[in-house]
């Protein structure tokens, strides 16, 4: 009994230190979006290395969650895949600020015996197989994309997320942008009612799935496509143009958006203009309050933030995200200085 | 005598102290169910509103446009349950009387430990093991399904080989080690005396296990379950088989969803206030399933409980096993 409250104590008095020792790094949190955890922990690890007193906490509990947490002011700063809408941002209780830190695409896979060339996909095509409206590979809309393809009459299954994600929002952001049918039956968000198939959990379920079904096409993240070594198409872009996804065309798609850029950048960039634009691009963002409450912990995080989007890019490559484009950053950079530190 | 009135006067404070102490724990459990239960009608108080009963027999779930409906995700949590039961109880029953009446002594343990080891494995492997493996076999079967089969309701729909029968499936799996270990605990609390009754009339194996079994029937029920409640609730493995597609079909190929699963893929992303009251609404529906079938299975073991007079015998009442 004695030794057991003995080493409570000792236990307790370690804690206490801890805290001490807490209470001279800076530490500031954060949560939300899952898709850029890899390269934000990544960042946040690197950052940590150069300036030993901050230490960034982010907990990648999804896009919605970040918005509601940042929302009621239990993280500093929050993190999401899709821009927050007017009402999100009215519901604040002050003015959130929305600054894109890397680019994803969104990839188009499928399986297909006996077809070894790379299909091709434009945004109409793909929003039909979606809806459940083209039900064959040999369907004349995909046989006019891949002329001197042989197609086999093999019915398509379709795979789509069946939980909430930015992937999805991506996705269903750009064939709702060129199918109207879509637009008004199924809609944006990062969860959607879909017409037709099954449903897989995230990139691994839907990509499991995929590999496994004759005839099936679903859609992964670009990181996890080049991660895996998975095979995808094409789609075309809305100057006419086939591009495969890759960082660059990605980047390219940001690029092109710059000059139309919103100043609260919140825009998406799904189908944007321009020859090397993959067309199926988006951003994701950091949240952060214009007047934050906390001044020390703002100071550190707009410092962090510079960082992040100069010399953090570097670290884009290794984890497969697309770099911001510079005229981006730039703007961003002009940006950050709104905020009342 | 002073002393010793003292110190029985302390002993029985001692009692009630003990008392009033135990039972503090118990009305901490019970304001905990409670307040579970508030929690979930409070923080889906906007759904409810909208909604009303209709949210229970509606198909609709379209997080874009606001329409909220449980139907389709009650019915997928019932339909694979009740399967995985039909499917798991006479392999867990098997297994356990096996075990505990006619097994060779040397393999007893391993059984037991092996049957152990299954409810030890993470949900997430099961779901790995379904979509790898299991999901190859459904689709293998589902495309050898003769044409006159396929024609009925139950086996309808294309080979996608994810879809209910997978899911239950996979949740018969799981369920066999809780059901079978908590049936071969009852099976091992019959009285000795119960079986060497039995071989003195001239009864066979056979006819002295249908009797343990008959004399633990309240034991067993509550095995079975209580594997019940656990594919109930069960969400990692389902939602990586079933899928993830809100439609009411008979039919075992059909992709289908649960409530343990919808929660799970909707829950993190859900930003839009009606939405999260939504899913947290799914949340107390299953919660009020759930306590339903609590109360009335406990209903059934109750009457069961109660044997008929004639065969009422005031020492097997006292031994008899209460599991549940």
């Amino acid at each position: 009994m004695m030794r057991t409250w003995t080493r409570f104590v000792v236990a307790a008095a370690v804690v206490a230190a801890g805290a001490t020792l807490a209470a001279q790094t800076m530490q500031i949190n954060g949560a939300g979006a899952t898709f850029p955890y890899p390269i934000y922990s990544k960042w946040f690890s690197e950052y940590n290395k150069l300036h030993p007193t901050v230490q960034i906490n982010y907990q990648s509990i999804g896009s919605g969650g970040g918005i509601r947490q940042v929302t009621n002011q239990t993280v500093f700063f929050g993190a999401s895949d899709g821009p927050m809408t007017t009402e999100q941002l009215d519901a604040a209780p002050g003015a959130i600020l929305h600054f894109p830190t890397v680019l994803g695409g969104v990839v188009p896979v499928y399986n297909l015996e006996g077809v070894n060339a790379e299909l091709r996909f434009s945004g109409p095509v793909l929003a039909d197989i979606f809806l459940g409206k083209i039900t064959k590979w040999n369907d004349p809309a995909i046989a006019r994309l891949n002329a001197g393809v042989n197609l086999p009459a093999t019915d398509i299954t379709v795979v789509h997320r069946s939980d909430g994600s930015g992937t999805n929002y991506i996705f269903v952001d750009f064939l709702s942008k060129v199918s109207p049918e879509f637009k008004k039956r199924v809609g944006v968000g990062t969860s959607v009612n879909w017409p037709a198939g099954v449903g897989g959990k995230g990139n691994e379920g839907v990509a499991g799935l995929v590999r496994q079904t004759p005839g099936a096409i679903g859609y992964v993240e670009l990181i996890y496509a080049l991660q895996t070594n998975i095979s995808y198409g094409p789609v075309q872009n809305s100057a006419g143009k086939f591009v495969k996804a890759t960082t660059a065309s990605v980047t390219a798609a940001a690029a092109a958006a710059a000059s139309v850029m919103p100043k609260d950048f919140r825009v998406s960039i799904t189908n944007a203009p321009g020859d090397d634009a993959y067309p199926i691009s988006s951003f994701t963002w950091l949240l952060l309050y214009e007047n934050p409450k906390d001044k020390t912990q703002a100071k550190v995080m707009v410092d962090f933030v510079k960082w992040a989007l100069t010399d953090g890019q570097r670290f884009c490559a290794d984890l497969g995200y697309a770099p911001l484009p510079a005229n981006v950053v730039q703007l961003e950079m002009a940006a950050l200085q709104k905020i009342k530190l | 005598m002073t002393t010793n009135g003292r110190r029985a006067g302390s002993r029985r404070g001692e009692d009630t102290g003990f008392r009033l102490g135990t039972g503090l724990f118990a009305v901490l459990l019970i304001t905990a169910v409670a307040g579970i239960g508030a929690a979930l009608i409070w923080q889906s108080r906007l759904s409810i509103r909208q909604f009303g009963w209709s949210f229970w027999i509606t198909d609709t779930w379209d997080p874009v446009s606001g329409q909220f409906g449980a139907r389709p995700f009650i019915w997928g949590t019932l339909y694979s349950s009740i399967l995985a039961l039909i499917i798991s109880t006479p392999v867990a029953l098997g297994i356990a009387i096996y075990i505990a009446e006619l097994s060779p002594h040397w393999l007893r343990r391993p059984l037991v430990f092996l049957t152990e080891l299954l409810a030890a494995i993470p949900s997430i492997v099961y779901g790995l093991w379904g979509i790898f493996v299991l999901v190859p076999w459904m689709r293998t079967l589902e495309l050898a399904t003769p044409a006159w089969m396929k024609a009925l309701p139950l086996f309808s729909g294309p080979p996608l080989g994810v879809g209910m029968l997978a899911a239950a499936l996979i949740l018969a799996v799981m369920v066999v080690p809780f059901s079978s270990s908590v049936a071969r605990e009852v099976l091992k609390a019959v009285p000795v005396s119960q079986r060497e009754g039995a071989y003195a009339l001239g009864a066979t194996r056979w006819e002295a296990i249908r009797m343990a079994l008959f004399y633990g029937r309240t034991g067993i029920i509550g095995a079975i379950l209580l594997g019940f409640g656990r594919a109930l609730g069960e969400t990692m493995a389902v939602t990586m088989v079933i899928g993830n597609n809100p439609q009411v079909s008979w039919s075992l190929y059909a992709p289908q969803y649960t409530m343990a699963a919808v929660l799970a893929n909707e829950f993190t992303e859900a930003a839009d206030e009606l939405y999260l009251h939504a899913l947290i609404e799914i949340g107390l529906v299953l919660f009020a399933i759930t306590l339903v079938i609590n109360v009335l299975s406990r209903l059934l073991i109750w009457s069961m409980g109660r044997p008929p007079k004639a065969r009422h015998v005031p020492a097997a009442t006292l031994a008899s096993p209460e599991v549940a």
